[in-house]
């Protein structure tokens, strides 16, 4: 008799279960949506609402509802993109420069769905439209600015050392020094392993000249490189921000790549026009006496400008600039020596430093901000004619008081976290010393291809499952049918796992969803094939199961396992949708051991197990 | 029981011919190769690919014609899928990627078109990342050789192991040069397609690998030949089901999948065909040359607790 304990069968049906219902929130349409979000933190109020409701109703276009999500955003959602489209249109003529309206799509769920917290599976560019870019942080840059800086420093150590020195100079990624006797030669080297510990001296004396080379450490090049990434991801996602995309991804790749992807996106140039924009640093004063309530009411005291800071409450500063983001050399986060609280330590060049002591002795005790600025251009389509418009985004990044005189070198402190220091670190040093980067490769997928891609796609899962179901109803009668029903199941399960990963879906996957439906049944087709010998050599019906299964096992693992290393490779060489396709394969891979070994044994026990059979329906 | 019958067939008799056979497919792949090499996509080469979706069916020549006519040359123009869809390739020019150039490629179409076109896909690639691609994809096929390679030869034994790896090597050529000989574009997709040949090629041949390991256990007379043309018989019938089964859906894909999935597909076509007869004719055969005998394949007895206790 073949029969599975009850657990064994418990198990199994959990499983299936907690896999349908995983599976379940993709069954719901996936509608072409606008996501409206102010821009300011301000929330879109029921007025709002109603007003675009009567702008899309004036303007004819089509909409299935609009809703209102948490954090006060609407969600205005369309039966097809074309309206979607026509709709972002109108309403980005009806709504002021407050609020900002983003493409996106939005499965459909019903409350009792959404209240389990189930989402459908996240869908790939080249399914829902968007754009892709890949970026390339030129290292060398952010290598060579951070050596123009000892170069620097290294002149003024020498000078207030008074040693005498031929040149300082940046050569093949070291900086050179050049003496005209080893006299001198000598005392530089003496100021040098004092005041620059960190870099690796050597000195050579080919002939006539006396030199001293300076290196950067590995651990020192590999800071420097992470640093310029991580400020250059900053940065991005800073501006993508300004871009109207709902969930923009952006993240490293590698040593020196950034990936963005912008779901909905559908102006490349527009994204060029933000990733060209410029960043610069203002310090200011902060004026004590003007309220800044006042000032936002139109009352600007003379002397006086009105700014935000980053939550969008406003300061008001002081129209004089101390220092901009050019005079600062460095800018890196840490711990205060003293308090052990996260700091953030700026130096500044010679007039920088200068001027930063004037000012910052005349007014001890009183608070100062950084102003962040960014020009960015955009192009607008005007009357039809493109017109390009230079926009100035500027906002308040830190306020801090002055505790002391200061001048070339000095720390912000009071930070609330590491992470704000960090950030802080980040910012003033895009206003100041970013590493250039480059668009090494972009894709852009109007979102009609993307649904075509979907339908298509879809319709061969469709076209092929059903064939491969029909053959094997065919070819092995009952049992065939049982493997049809756990080549469903496979699917469920796959589309569930994926879900639960968080992972993509991309073209490439739904072709890897494919091949698995017809790799799938392999396994069953071994088992079967065995049961089918079994009998011939003269087996009783029970025992030809048990022995089927048994003995088709080892070659199912083995099959399996050498097929995953495949799809191991690809994972891990692949990018963007071929990863997916990897994901895919493998998460199929493992889902049919189970459904073709587990469930189908437990099916095929359940029904045939306990029965005294002539024959096998096989 | 619907069943095929597959007569018995002494397939390894004809394993000369089917070696001569695979020696010329692979030579036309290194002679093509040599002569013409791959129609590499855009992701190897670098450059720019626009697809332009028009509501009227399109005239390959008139469109080429307007561009020409705003001044834009060395581009190709093509239709992609169906009259109404045309892809457009601009060769790379210097490391920048040329938006103002991609719009106005776009804009002079839509002009020509009486504006009733839509830009459904702008890819660029710089060379840079071409040339990457093709390093990172020579070695996804290399280290997926070597991860398959020890793990045969730790399961089996290691001339099972090259006979299951030349199969597979073999399949990955064939369909390499099928790609070479008739200028099929071969991009990343298609790159995708051949690791993923390899492994359904291995699949297969496991599984004859498999019934071999039982029944040279199980069968005591017979020269290694017999039992690997058993072997194969026995499995025959598996083997031509899994690879119909495969052969269906991956006709599906290529018929209703699309343009993009068009080449993807194609390498599985013949891939599973290149595949099939690989695991009838050659990887058995490269273990039998490689002598394969009884004793390789006998449970070694293991120290201590836990003796296999099969014979």
């Amino acid at each position: 008799m073949n029969q599975y304990p009850l657990w064994k069968n418990l198990l199994i049906l959990g499983t299936l279960l907690a896999g349908l219902v995983l599976a379940l929130p993709n069954l719901f349409s996936q509608d072409p949506s606008i996501e409206i979000s102010a821009a300011r933190k301000a929330t879109m109020t029921a007025a709002g609402s109603d007003e675009i409701r009567a702008a899309l109703e004036n303007a004819k276009v089509p909409f299935k509802r609009i809703d209102t999500l948490e954090g006060g955003k609407l969600l205005v959602r369309f039966n097809a993109s074309g309206d979607q489209l026509r709709g972002a249109e109108v309403i980005e003529n009806t709504l002021s420069d407050r609020y900002r309206g983003a493409l996106t799509i939005s499965a459909d769920l019903p409350g009792i769905v959404r209240a389990l917290g189930l989402k459908p599976m996240n869908l790939g560019l080249d399914l829902r439209g968007g754009i892709y870019v890949l970026i390339d942080v030129d290292m060398e840059s952010a290598v060579d600015q951070s050596l123009e800086r000892y170069v620097e420093d290294i002149r003024t150590q020498l000078r207030d050392a008074k040693v005498r020195y031929l040149t300082v100079g940046r050569e093949q990624g070291k900086v050179v020094l050049k003496f005209a006797d080893a006299a001198a030669r000598d005392a530089g080297q003496k100021v040098i392993a004092k005041e620059f510990r960190d870099l690796v001296m050597a000195s050579v004396d080919d002939g006539e000249a006396f030199l001293i080379t300076l290196a950067l450490t590995p651990a020192q090049q590999k800071e420097i490189q992470d640093f310029a990434l991580q400020q250059n991801i900053t940065t991005l996602r800073n501006r993508v921000n300004a871009l109207g995309v709902a969930e923009p991804n952006i993240a490293r790749q590698g040593d020196r790549r950034i990936v963005v992807q912008l779901p909905g996106a559908q102006d490349p140039g527009r994204l060029k026009e933000i990733l060209g924009a410029t960043a610069t640093l203002e310090y200011r004063l902060v004026d004590t006496e003007g309220s800044a309530t006042d000032a936002e009411a139109g009352r600007v005291p003379v002397g006086s400008r009105l700014y935000h800071d980053r939550e969008g409450r406003p300061v008001l500063l002081k129209r004089r600039v101390i220092v901009t983001g050019d005079q600062i050399t460095d800018a890196a986060s840490g711990f205060d020596a003293q308090s052990g609280t996260p700091m953030v330590s700026v130096n500044l060049d010679g007039p920088g430093g200068r001027r930063m002591r004037d000012v910052t002795t005349e007014n001890v005790g009183k608070p100062m901000a950084v102003v962040f600025i960014e020009n960015r251009t955009t192009t607008q389509q005007v009357d039809g004619k493109p017109v390009k418009r230079t926009e100035k985004v500027e906002e308040v990044i830190s306020v801090a008081n002055i505790r002391e005189p200061f001048g070339k070198r000095f720390q912000t402190t009071g930070l609330d976290s590491s992470e704000e220091a960090h950030n802080l670190a980040l910012l003033l040093r895009a206003g100041a010393l970013a590493a250039p980067i480059q668009i090494v490769e972009e894709r852009t997928v109007g979102p009609s291809l993307g649904q075509d891609n979907i339908d298509q796609g879809m319709l061969s899962v469709a076209i092929g499952f059903l064939a491969v179901v029909v053959f094997m109803a065919y070819y092995y009668s009952w049992f065939g049918v049982v493997a049809d029903v756990v080549l469903l199941l496979n699917l469920v399960l796959i589309v569930a796992v994926m879900g639960l990963l968080g992972a993509t879906l991309t073209m490439p996957g739904i072709a890897g969803m494919v091949l698995t439906i017809g790799m799938a049944v392999d396994a069953n087709v071994l088992i079967f094939e065995r049961m089918r010998e079994e009998i011939r050599n003269g087996n009783s019906p029970q025992a030809s199961i048990a022995a089927g299964y048994d003995k088709a096992l080892s070659s199912i693992i083995d099959a399996n396992v050498t097929t995953l290393i495949a799809a191991v490779v690809l994972f891990s060489f692949g990018t963007g949708p071929i990863k997916g396709f990897a994901v895919t394969l493998t998460v199929g891979l493992i889902a049919s051991m189970f459904t073709a070994i587990t469930c189908s044994r437990a099916m095929i026990n359940w029904y045939w197990g306990g029965r005294r059979l002539k024959s096998l329906p096989v | 029981m619907r069943q095929i019958n597959f007569p018995n067939l002494d397939y390894m008799s004809q394993r000369w011919k089917a070696l001569v056979f695979s020696g010329v497919l692979i030579g036309i792949t290194f002679i093509s190769l040599a002569v013409q090499g791959l129609n590499l996509g855009l992701d190897f080469t670098g450059g720019t690919v626009i697809e332009v979706g028009f509501q009227e069916p399109t005239v390959i020549a008139e469109l080429s014609g307007a561009l020409e006519a705003g001044g834009l040359t060395g581009i190709t123009v093509q239709h992609f899928g169906s009259t109404r869809e045309v892809l457009l390739r601009i060769p790379p020019s210097g490391e920048t990627n040329n938006a103002a150039l991609s719009q106005k490629v776009f804009d002079t179409l839509s002009a020509a078109a009486d504006g009733k076109a839509e830009l459904r896909r702008v890819e660029f690639v710089g060379p840079q990342v071409g040339e990457e691609l093709t390093e990172q994809g020579g070695l996804a096929v290399l280290y997926s050789v070597i991860g398959i390679l020890i793990y045969v030869a730790l399961r089996f034994e290691w001339r099972f192991s090259l006979g299951a790896v030349a199969a597979t090597v073999h399949d990955a050529i064939v369909t390499l040069g099928f790609f070479s000989l008739f200028q099929f574009e071969f991009d990343l997709n298609v790159l995708a397609s051949i690791l993923t040949v390899i492994g359904y090629s291995l699949n297969d041949t496991i599984v004859v690998f498999d019934r071999v390991r039982e029944n040279f256990r199980k069968i005591r007379k017979g020269t290694p030949l017999d039992i690997m043309n058993q072997s194969v018989n026995e499995t025959m019938s598996r083997t031509v089901i899994t690879a119909g089964t495969v052969f269906l859906v991956v006709v599906a894909l290529y018929l209703f999948g699309g343009e993009t999935l068009r080449g993807f597909s194609l390498a599985l076509i013949v891939g599973v065909i290149s595949g099939t007869y690989s695991t009838i004719y050659i990887a058995s055969n490269v273990a039998v040359l490689l002598g394969v005998s009884r004793q390789d394949l006998m449970p070694t007895p293991k120290e201590g607790p836990g003796v296999d206790a099969r014979p």
